[in-house]
């Protein structure tokens, strides 16, 4: 007697899951209560077990994929035992290798809508669609890249070249995307899909608190070896003045490189997580506020980010910033403490993730080495989209922020 | 009295060229076996043409020349180029491949060059530098200049094309280019006469209306003089030379090939060894009293002293550096 | 601008160069007293006389080396062989000479030297006479290879040629002598390297140079008009060094290629384009990249057949409709 495997409501929640891995392959003997897959629910990674005995002889989702909760998945049944009519309710033939396949067109395209990275991945095993020649897919190299953008696997697209090969035009019909501009260096981002915990994060928070739902950390740095490093910096001749707030966002684009999870664009179905970092500095003009962006903070010395950031605060004061000039940063910052504000909290600047408010610095008593001392203190919040950056993951860049500003060696090292 | 204070000063002038004339010799002699030994232990690589027996032909043509005059060669170069005033040590480290080579360790043997000393190379492709001689005179002329230009090569070279357009040219454009084939009696293996219808070389100048001389190049003074006549005429009436010197190679062709091997034997390379232009030239100074035994034991030591330098020099010096593989391929 | 033919821009850039620099000459057979054998020299003779426009024997292999030993001493020649097909006699001095005595001399001595002239098929000379051997040339480090297509550029780049330190083969034509075109008044030079974007377009790139340019224009047109298929044209100009940059830009711009040469197919300039277009664009391309060449045959006399193996733009059509997938 056949067991039909189906996607399972592996939590309460859960409307569909997302097959992480298959630890049984086909034509693989499974007893009742083995583990067949690993399934990532909205939740966590959940195991599905073997509700049957015999065989696994048919898998119908790859890795990858992720399905609806019902959805039949795999068959198991004695090695002798006719699956075919089992198969045929869902469209597939017994020749045919382990397919995402659906019994109709529009489960077809449901499947494209759907489906997740790895478009290569096959049942049995990452690279082996690219190396057996039986599952090889003609196509074009660009056909083949623009199938990797899009994620769509490319074995459900149709090819209309010579031999069946597929195109560009063939994946563009097949998935209508945006244009994309083709012609890179390197990766300037990488786009790392929603997992189903993302995206039940997304709903919930949004719906909690707005779209943008919003949280804050607050945190109280020890100024004292800033201010003494940029007196030091302030006393060569001839050059420009460097103030706290070019040092704050130098370590800021540091500290960021060391924690790319916080220096990213949430993007509706996926999160852009950029490699370089672009820093939007609010500053105040008549009419209101705009965030002229210095690029690659990174890369930047103090001297130049010292220049460009009053070149470009000079620039918006006269109203004469490029758009270029003001978007696509990656993080802001925004600094009141000029107005002897000790402490604010800064509305997020979508799609950016975060933003940090500073206030003044300001001599205050502090217990160090279990004696009271005056010494110059911060207090910086940031902002976090909890859609793209939790508790934990924020706590941690400002823990690194905080130990590079009250070590400002820490920049060189 | 006066009259013989000035021939005493004539004659102590003349002692001195003979004297530098066969220090030349004797260093391209004793250059040439070293490379030999070189070659031997694999400090040499490639091909490697030891010029041996023709030393007087070197010799006697570019002592008639100006330092500012112009000279090509063959690939059996060492001798055109330390006869020319390039340096033991600079070619020797060029045949060591090394970047204090006169050609940065990128010609090799067959490759010298030094613009220094305006020789122009060096080069591999028998008979095709010959034109190259006649374009050197044909840009003397064009800059109206008196200078000229001498090429070397082999009497093999002879039935080759590029000679015949290239002397036609001289000729035709009356250039300053003084052609000195060096007739060793083989083009490698295969004797002239068995390679060449007509045998002197100096003779098919008629097919050019040039001016010729055959001359005995084991005589470095004999050639000194032709080539002298040869400049001359270039210099004065810009006009072109052929010069045929009759030498011999006491080597093989190459290290590859050797000292007779099938294509002639022992006799004759000891009948021809009778005329040595180093030995020969040495017993005529000695003879005359411009020079002593013991003074030529001293620069034979002197010779060596400068070779076991320039030995020591190619030796010590460095490979070039790996990116130098990239350059000198174009002019940026 | 004014209009001249192709013949007229090289005599202009002779002309120019040899009043600005007295270390250039022109030498060649026929180049002086006849004016030409197809008249680019036309008129020199009787304006810098014998010494700098000089007739020679027919010898080419002699006066190419005459040229090169001229250059090895500080004057800077320009060569002019009758046709390409001639100078297969010189060879050896442009490989041998030219191309590695700076190398061989570590530095020491440049060779300035133009060896020009018109290569590939006319019409009906047959097949000693009709011979691209642009691909021969660009094999040989060294050497620069130098090959325009219209008017503007043969001025600009023999220009630039002749004051290069380097010695360029340049590839004229004698089909394109009586192309037409415009060129501005006065001075202006092109730099070698430097690929020409003649036609901007989204579909499909068309690599050309020289004769084959025309070609891509007419194919690109018909493309067009026909089937709607945006065509780019990227005219080399300079074979050696070859600008990559161009023509990988084009690609990735339109994901698909065809090569049009006028050389034979093996070991042709299309075979070296096609290696760099598969090693920077891969991931560009939606099709392979085809080449359209002349047939791999010695070029007959017989006019229906010389023109059967000459590329054209239907063949260049073809080509561009099967990567499109059109087919």
């Amino acid at each position: 007697m056949a067991t039909k495997v189906y996607m399972e409501a592996l939590s309460p929640t859960m409307e569909e899951g997302r097959i992480v891995k298959w630890l049984k392959r086909e034509n693989e003997s499974v007893t009742d209560g083995d583990v067949l897959a690993e399934v990532e629910t909205d939740k966590a990674i959940m195991e599905l077990q073997a509700r049957g005995e015999g065989t696994l002889r048919k898998v119908l989702a790859v890795e990858g994929d992720t399905v609806e909760v019902g959805t039949m998945i795999g068959v198991i049944a004695a090695n002798d035992e006719d699956i075919a009519k089992i198969l045929a309710t869902v469209g597939v033939t017994d020749t045919e290798q382990g397919q995402a396949g659906g019994a109709s067109p529009d489960e077809v395209s449901q499947q494209l809508q759907t489906a997740e990275p790895e478009p290569t991945a096959a049942p049995t095993g990452p690279a082996a669609s690219s190396l057996l020649p039986a599952d090889r897919v003609k196509s074009s190299p660009l056909a083949r890249r623009l199938a990797k953008e899009r994620q769509v696997d490319l074995r459900v697209i149709q090819g209309t070249g010579p031999g069946g090969r597929i195109t560009k035009r063939d994946v563009e019909s097949a998935v209508p995307g945006p244009r994309h501009v083709t012609a890179t260096v390197g990766p300037a981002y990488e786009d790392v899909p929603l997992s189903q915990i993302r995206k039940t994060i997304a709903t919930r928070l949004s719906a909690s608190i707005g779209p943008v739902p919003h949280f804050f950390l607050t945190a109280e740095i020890d100024m004292e070896q800033i201010a003494e490093a940029r007196e030091a910096l302030n006393s060569i001749p001839d050059a420009p003045r460097i103030s706290y707030n070019d040092i704050i966002i130098k370590i800021v684009a540091q500290a960021l490189r060391q924690h790319p999870e916080c220096n990213a664009w949430w993007q509706d179905d996926h999160i852009r997580y950029f490699n370089d970092v672009h820093i939007s500095v609010a500053v105040s003009v008549e009419e209101g506020l705009i965030t002229p962006v210095i690029r690659n903070a990174q890369l930047k010395s103090l001297r130049e980010i010292a220049g460009e950031g009053r070149e470009l605060a000079r620039r918006a004061r006269e109203r004469k910033l490029k758009p270029e000039e003001y978007t696509g940063g990656t993080f802001s910052i925004s600094n009141l403490g000029m107005f002897d504000i000790a402490q604010f909290t800064a509305v997020i600047n979508p799609p950016e993730a975060g933003i940090l408010a500073v206030g003044s610095i300001a001599d205050a008593p502090v217990v160090l080495n279990g004696e009271m001392t005056i010494r110059k203190q911060m207090r910086v919040t940031m902002s976090c989209d909890h859609r793209v950056i939790d508790g934990a993951t924020g706590a941690r860049f400002l823990q690194t922020l905080k130990r590079m500003l009250e070590n400002p060696l820490a920049m060189v090292w | 009295m006066a009259q013989t204070a000035t021939a005493q000063v004539l004659d102590t002038e003349q002692a001195g060229f003979y004297r530098r004339l066969l220090r030349q010799i004797c260093l391209i002699r004793r250059f040439e076996e070293r490379a030999g030994e070189s070659y031997a232990l694999g400090k040499i690589g490639g091909f490697c043409h030891l010029y041996i027996g023709q030393e007087a032909v070197a010799v006697g043509a570019l002592a008639a020349l100006r330092e500012d005059d112009c000279v090509m060669g063959s690939y059996r170069d060492h001798g055109h180029a330390l006869a020319r005033g390039m340096t033991s040590r600079e070619v020797m480290a060029e045949l060591y491949g090394k970047v204090t080579g006169c050609s940065r360790g990128k010609g090799g043997s067959m490759h010298l060059f030094s613009v220094d000393r305006q020789y122009l190379g060096g080069h591999g492709i028998v008979g095709a530098h010959i034109p190259l001689v006649t374009g050197a005179a044909f840009a003397i002329k064009y800059r109206e200049e008196d200078r000229v230009a001498l090429g070397f090569f082999g009497e093999a070279a002879v039935n080759n094309g590029a000679f015949h357009e290239a002397l036609n040219m001289a000729a035709v454009w009356k250039l300053p280019a003084i052609f000195v084939a060096e007739n060793n009696r083989y083009g490698m293996g295969t004797a002239t006469e068995r390679a060449s219808a007509v045998y002197d070389v100096a003779t098919r100048a008629c097919s050019y209306d040039m001016d010729q001389e055959m001359i005995d190049g084991m005589d470095v003074l004999a050639v000194y003089e032709a080539t002298a006549r040869a400049v001359e005429r270039a210099r004065e009436q810009k006009l072109p030379t052929l010069l045929e010197a009759r030498t011999y190679r006491f080597m093989g062709h190459s290290m590859s090939d050797p000292i007779h091997g099938h294509y002639r034997n022992r006799e004759e390379i000891d009948e021809q060894k009778k005329r040595d232009p180093l030995h020969a030239f040495r017993d005529r100074l000695v003879a005359d009293g411009i020079m002593t035994a013991e003074e030529y034991e001293q620069m034979e030591g002197e010779i060596a002293e400068e070779l076991d330098d320039a030995i020591a020099f190619a030796d010590e010096s460095a490979d070039p550096d790996p990116y130098e593989l990239y350059t000198d391929v174009y002019v940026d | 601008m004014p209009t001249i033919t192709y013949r007229d821009a090289l005599n202009q850039a002779l002309k120019e160069e040899m009043e600005r620099d007295p270390s250039v000459f022109l030498m060649g057979e026929e180049v002086g007293v006849y004016q030409g054998a197809y008249k680019v020299s036309r008129g020199l003779l009787d304006i810098f006389g014998e010494k700098r426009v000089v007739d020679t024997p027919i010898t080419e292999l002699g006066f190419a080396g005459v040229g090169v030993g001229a250059a090895m001493t500080g004057l800077r020649p320009v060569i002019e062989f009758m046709t390409w097909n001639f100078a297969l006699l010189a060879a050896d001095q442009i490989v041998n000479s030219a191309a590695k005595t700076l190398y061989m001399s570590g530095g020491q001595i440049r060779i300035p030297i133009v060896f020009r002239g018109p290569g590939g098929a006319a019409l009906q000379l047959a097949a000693q006479h009709s011979q691209a051997f642009d691909s021969w040339y660009a094999h040989i480090p060294g050497l620069k290879v130098v090959a325009p297509s219209t008017p503007y550029d043969a001025k600009g780049l023999l220009k630039s040629a002749i004051r290069d330190d380097n010695p360029v083969v340049f590839l004229e034509g004698e089909m394109m002598y009586n192309h037409k075109g415009e060129i501005p008044e006065g001075e202006y030079t092109i730099p070698l390297g430097e690929a020409d974007v003649k036609l901007a377009g989204s579909d499909v790139t068309l690599v050309c140079h020289a004769k084959t340019v025309a070609i891509a224009q007419k194919a690109a047109h018909q493309l067009a008009e026909e089937y709607g298929i945006s065509a780019e044209i990227v005219d080399l100009r300079t074979i050696r060094p070859l600008d990559v940059d161009t023509i990988v830009k084009s690609v990735v711009k339109t994901n698909r290629c065809v090569v049009v040469e006028e050389g034979w197919p093996f070991c042709g300039i299309g075979a070296q384009v096609v290696d760099y277009i598969q090693l920077h664009a891969f991931d560009h391309l939606d099709a392979p990249v085809l080449r359209v060449t002349q047939a791999d045959v010695p070029i007959p006399y017989n006019k229906r057949l010389e023109k059967a193996a000459k590329p054209n733009p239907d063949k260049v059509i073809d080509a561009v409709k099967q990567i499109t997938y059109l087919d």
